[in-house]
């Protein structure tokens, strides 16, 4: 690598760390993010020019933010027409831009922590789809570029640009206030924010489409935002559900992939291969959603699921009567017919195959579960333990035909196969 | 993508100033709150070590010190998207040393783990 590409490298890494903190704190005084995000962009601009040249400053985010302000100043008087009190607000920033003197990251990031909040909470503002949430979280949060969410979504880059600018002209037009909502309504709107990492991370965890059965990478960027989040709102027990939950589904990523890319099912996994850091983390975190009280939320709940397998050491040795349980009470919170069919395996362990498919005998007339690969899998699976290899065979031949995962699809031909008569 | 940070140097005789420890917590502060900082830990001084050695099919054991002239001081590891970044991060470990503790000397190695994200 030259010099003029290391420079490049080392601003884009200074970037991707700082970004997320420079775009909020600029959204604080522009009360918009996308003007913010321009702005931010600008400094990246004048960081690309000067510093190949100048070599790049001691604190390069403190160096951004100042630029970015000062610009954010000029914008301000140019445009005579905003009114008197944004006209405050730019003097105030004037003072601030001075006092900066030696630019110290310390004494800006008084704020900060707060900004980054505002921040997550409109990008996750339920005014917008799921997808534009989840698009413009991983932009304006994550740090990542247009061609990087496209590229994590498999969609093309044109739809995900299209999919943010109508996102931010959304939040615009809609007068959408950069702030942390009011009591009466932060459950709802921490609901929307969860909900987007989470989708984030199932994406990666168990891709709905392409050729791969995980994409870790974009596990990887919602647990960081799970951790940020947790990070700014240590009360919050849903939170540290959400974090733990993530942290112990991804300590099975590199178990839940064979050598050839297909998928190997939980009971299947070799647990040699789970990952102890992240277990341990996760452990961690469902202990802190504990620490805080109150009935636990979703998401803790299925944290505690996981946290069952990630305790045992083997399939025969876990407490599939607890995940059962557990199942119940997930049931309860959000009345999911998928919920009720993770249940039918979880019964099906612990009180024998049979009981398993009774439960899953019930949810096959469930409209919502009308396209879903999982239950004639469940079922095909609980069918075969019973001896009912000709049913069985049938039921995998349906998962194969429903799912748009290339790799399950894989997964369910060959488990029909194994029911032929004769077959292994 | 993970990568494990390993701090090595050669103290000065001046004894290590609060204000670094001040600092490296709060550049750990830092990067825990921006969820890549996985794990983190001083090490003594390996003269509490030891050292298993397999040379010419022969096993031996060594207690600490070890020979080499820089000791290993901390490690962290980390959960990034390229190895600049991870540049970046040791870069601000290392200039709180250069800024802080007049004479110290070392360096980071930076190097990539095995995962399910490189084939590992």
């Amino acid at each position: 690598m030259d010099r003029d590409e290391a420079t490049r490298s080392a601003i884009e890494a200074v970037w991707r760390i700082e970004s997320p903190r420079l775009i909020a704190g600029l959204a604080r005084i522009t009360g918009d993010v996308g003007a913010a995000e321009e702005l931010a962009q600008d400094a990246l601009v004048i960081a690309m020019e000067q510093w190949p040249v100048q070599g790049v400053p001691d604190g390069p985010g403190a160096w951004l933010m100042a630029t970015a302000k000062h610009r954010a100043i000029d914008l301000v008087r140019r445009r005579a027409r905003y009114d008197q009190k944004l006209r405050e607000i730019g003097r105030d920033m004037e003072t601030q831009a001075q006092a900066f003197g030696e630019p110290d990251v310390g004494t800006m990031d008084d704020h900060i922590g707060d900004d980054l909040l505002r921040l997550i909470f409109i990008a996750c503002h339920p005014i917008l789809s799921a997808q534009a949430r989840a698009a413009l979280t991983l932009r304006l949060v994550g740090g990542l570029t247009t061609h990087e969410i496209a590229r994590a979504f498999l969609v093309p880059e044109p739809t995900i640009a299209q999919r943010i600018v109508r996102a931010k002209r959304t939040l615009s037009e809609a007068n959408v206030p950069f702030e942390i909502p009011a009591p009466g309504e932060l459950a709802g709107r921490l609901g929307s924010v969860l909900e987007v990492i989470y989708l984030v991370f199932n994406e990666g965890y168990a891709a709905t489409s392409g050729d791969d059965w995980t994409r870790p990478e974009l596990c990887a960027e919602a647990l960081r935002l799970g951790r940020v989040l947790a990070g700014l709102m240590p009360r919050q027990a849903e939170v540290h559900g959400l974090v733990a939950l993530m942290e112990l589904q991804a300590s099975r990523i590199g178990a839940r992939t064979g050598p050839s890319g297909e998928p190997v099912l939980l009971t299947d996994q070799d647990r040699r291969r789970w990952d102890r850091l992240l277990i341990r983390r996760g452990l961690a975190a469902l202990a802190q959603t504990e620490q805080l009280g109150g009935a636990p939320g979703p998401y803790a709940v299925q944290a505690e699921i996981a946290a069952c397998h990630a305790r045992a050491a083997s399939v025969a040795g876990t407490d599939w009567e607890r995940i059962a349980a557990l199942y119940v009470v997930l049931a309860h919170l959000t009345s999911s017919p998928v919920v009720e069919l993770n249940r039918a395996v979880a019964v099906g362990m612990a009180f024998g195959p049979g009981k398993g498919l009774e439960i899953a005998d019930m949810l096959t007339g469930q409209p919502v579960l009308a396209g879903y690969a999982q239950l004639p899998a469940v079922r095909g699976d609980l069918l075969a333990k019973l001896g009912r290899l000709g049913e069985a065979r049938a039921e995998f031949a349906r998962a194969a035909a429903l799912t748009s995962n290339e790799r399950e699809r894989a997964l369910f031909l060959a488990r029909a196969a194994e029911c032929q008569p004769g077959g292994s | 993508m993970r990568y494990l940070m390993l701090l090595s140097g050669t103290n000065p005789a001046t004894p290590p100033p609060p204000a670094l420890f001040e600092a490296i917590m709060k550049l750990g502060g830092e990067a825990n709150a921006a969820g890549v900082l996985l794990d983190t830990a001083g090490l003594l001084p390996s003269q509490a070590g030891a050292r298993v050695t397999l040379a010419g099919g022969k096993m031996t054991v060594t207690d600490g010190p070890f020979t080499e002239s820089k000791e290993l001081i901390s490690y962290a590891l980390y959960d990034l998207r390229s190895r600049e970044e991870a540049v970046e991060w040791a870069s601000r470990f290392v200039k709180l040393h250069r800024d802080l503790w007049p004479g110290w000397e070392g360096q980071t190695d930076i190097l990539q783990v095995m995962g399910p994200d490189n084939g590992g």
